[in-house]
């Protein structure tokens, strides 16, 4: 399957990274490529072979609920780029999302 | 749009005809209205859905916070298996097919609420499937109608943290930066979806206070909608009847049962505006302002493929063995259904039993019963003068300190004729001022509330009353029978209101001959 420009682009907005023409159409084959390689699976995937989500075998991995100590504030926001009224501080939000 | 469900199946909805729901009149023609329901509840586990911070509500910012729930690198989660437990009772009590296994994908979109850039949700295989719930909806003659709403699907996901828009209003347009508390980011929290079998604002609310009910009834959170821990999105479109589904719009902002009524409304008329005059629908996300009684455009939604699901690595499958949903079962508590039939036996009206459910006061009740209080009598303090006080105070009840046993008292007062109705007002309001820290019986003899029905005392005051009002005896006795309630009114006011009234009555009549 061949990506076109527009489908490179539009994984690049929702990625938020900015392309230049240039790069759309360097990095088009190459994602091509990739999902090609990806769709080989297609090729020995059978009706009776369950799809696998995970490589462990493992089920149930769980906890109690019991709380456990949190990280002291300082600390959390040592990691904030910017930090104000005990909050991490980010550019204004353009459109909501969820 | 595709017209399927997460899980890849075509969408199904009822018809207006089928629940005797009126269509809507166009200019036109006419349309049905269809509407499907997204709850979110806030679970009250102790801890967060992938790490052990605490949930506490209303701690410091960015104090319940850990590598997990910021989305560290490295940092892996792990279920609490608390929060399966309750997404699996309320599974059960919606009526639902518990899955055998099921995961978690997740859903990736930048947002500085989550700091991971992707909320854990579940995608293809949710815990549940395919539930129901029977609303009892008031058809505005003191009936109701019942009507079943088919539930999709619920699934486990987590909370998002919350932001403060500061540089302006507080509003999101024009805010020149926002700060981030994750406190609450990574909260077990639970989505409920109803099939589009809704077809009218009164149904609506009825099954969102119906499912508010049934989640407190299980306990797995107190649902407060002006709090969060229950919130509600829309999914409104409307169709001509017979046609396939319109294109919907997502209304949300929702933040009282009152708007959600409003909001659908509103948005029934304004897509049937916009198709009559030429217009097409776009899919997109509205925002309901409650102040102006609009739906505005948010934004254009994004397509499920957008949100790139994939299977989380970072976790593995949960699996509910029957043995493991039979146990869950048999935790299952009387549900607000039940509790209607019960009440209604013990002779409380259909509205206050609904009242008693919807405002969590069944414990209280059944206390007061237990208490000895007479059922009907227990419900009509609780719904009505004890709420009313409880409401103008800003309290609630627990907070008040009134307690199933204090209803008991104060009925038992009224019954053996120590207190009047009103004093008994009186009295509650002394509970409620004491915090519970004193009784009815206490309350009454501290401030000296005690009807006066020794028939010497208030004889002797009925007496001089008559003897005080000469003018308005003759008129009672030259037939004016309605003036006897200014005598009644002088009474009172010289036993400060403690006068039996029926007693007062009576004795009056008895005196004027």
């Amino acid at each position: 399957m061949a990506l076109s420009a527009d489908e490179v682009r539009h994984v690049a907005r929702l990625a938020r990274l900015a392309l230049t023409d240039a790069e759309v159409e360097a990095l088009a084959p190459q994602l091509s490529q990739i999902l090609a390689y990806a769709e080989q699976v297609g090729e020995v995937a059978a009706q009776d072979v369950e799809p696998t989500t995970h490589p462990f075998a493992l089920r149930d991995v769980s906890r109690p609920d019991e709380p456990q100590p949190s990280l002291p504030r300082e600390d959390v926001l040592a990691a904030a780029p910017h930090a104000e009224q005990d909050r991490f501080g980010v550019p204004r939000i353009v459109s909501e999302e969820g | 749009m595709s017209a399927t469900t997460m899980s890849g199946e075509p969408i199904s909805a009822t018809t207006a005809a089928e629940h005797g729901v009126d269509l809507l009149q166009g200019d036109t023609g006419e349309w049905e209205l269809v509407v499907g329901l997204e709850v979110h509840v806030e679970l009250q586990t102790r801890t967060k859905m992938w790490c052990g911070c605490s949930t506490d509500f209303g701690a410091d910012p960015n104090t319940n916070v850990c590598p997990v729930c910021t989305g560290q690198p490295g940092a892996l989660p792990v279920v609490n298996e608390q929060a399966v437990r309750d997404a699996t009772l309320l599974g059960l009590a919606l009526n639902g097919e518990i899955a055998p296994i099921c995961r978690f994908h997740r859903k990736n979109y930048f947002y500085p609420d989550l700091a991971k850039n992707y909320q854990i949700s579940q995608y293809d295989v949710p815990l549940v499937n395919d539930g129901w719930l029977d609303v009892e909806v008031p058809t505005g003659d003191g009936q109701s109608v019942s009507r079943r709403v088919r539930i999709e699907r619920l699934h486990m996901e987590e909370d998002t943290g919350k932001s403060l828009h500061v540089g302006d209003t507080g509003r999101l347009h024009g805010a020149d930066r926002s700060l981030i508390d994750y406190n609450r980011c990574g909260i077990p929290l639970l989505e409920i979806v109803s099939r589009p079998d809704i077809h009218d604002a009164d149904t609506a609310q009825a099954y969102l206070r119906e499912l508010q009910s049934i989640v407190r009834a299980t306990g797995v959170s107190d649902a407060r909608m002006e709090e969060g821990s229950i919130r509600c999105d829309a999914n409104v479109s409307v169709r001509r009847p017979g046609d396939e589904l319109g294109t919907r719009t997502e209304i949300k902002n929702l933040n009282s049962i009152r708007s959600l009524g409003r909001a659908i409304a509103y948005e029934a008329q304004r897509q049937i505006g916009v198709i009559e005059d030429g217009g097409t629908i776009v899919m997109e996300t509205r925002h309901w302002d409650e102040g102006r009684g609009v739906t505005e455009t948010l934004r254009v939604k994004e397509s499920v493929t957008d949100y790139r699901y994939f299977p989380d690595p970072d976790l593995v499958e949960i699996t509910s063995p029957a043995e493991k949903v039979e146990a869950i079962r048999t935790l299952l508590p009387e549900l607000p259904a039940a509790s209607r039939a019960r009440l209604g036996e013990a002779g409380v009206t259909p509205e206050q039993a609904a009242a008693i459910i919807a405002t969590g006061l069944l414990p209280w009740f059944d206390d007061a019963v237990a208490a000895g209080a007479d059922g009907a009598a227990a419900a009509n303090w609780l719904v009505g003068d004890i709420a009313g006080q409880l409401s103008a105070e800003g309290l609630r009840i627990e907070a008040a300190g009134l307690t199933g046993a204090h209803v008991a008292e104060l009925i038992a007062l009224i019954e053996d004729g120590t207190l009047s109705t009103k004093l008994a007002k009186q009295v509650v309001a002394g509970v409620i001022d004491a915090r519970g820290a004193k009784g009815p019986a206490q309350v009454a003899e501290d401030q000296g509330l005690r009807q006066v029905s020794d028939e010497g005392e208030l004889r002797t005051i009925v007496e001089q009353v008559v003897a005080a009002n000469a003018d308005t005896v003759e008129a009672i006795r030259g037939g004016n029978d309605k003036a006897i309630g200014a005598l009644v009114g002088q009474v009172m006011k010289e036993t400060r209101g403690q006068a039996d009234p029926r007693k007062t009555n009576e004795l009056l009549r008895e005196v004027i001959g």
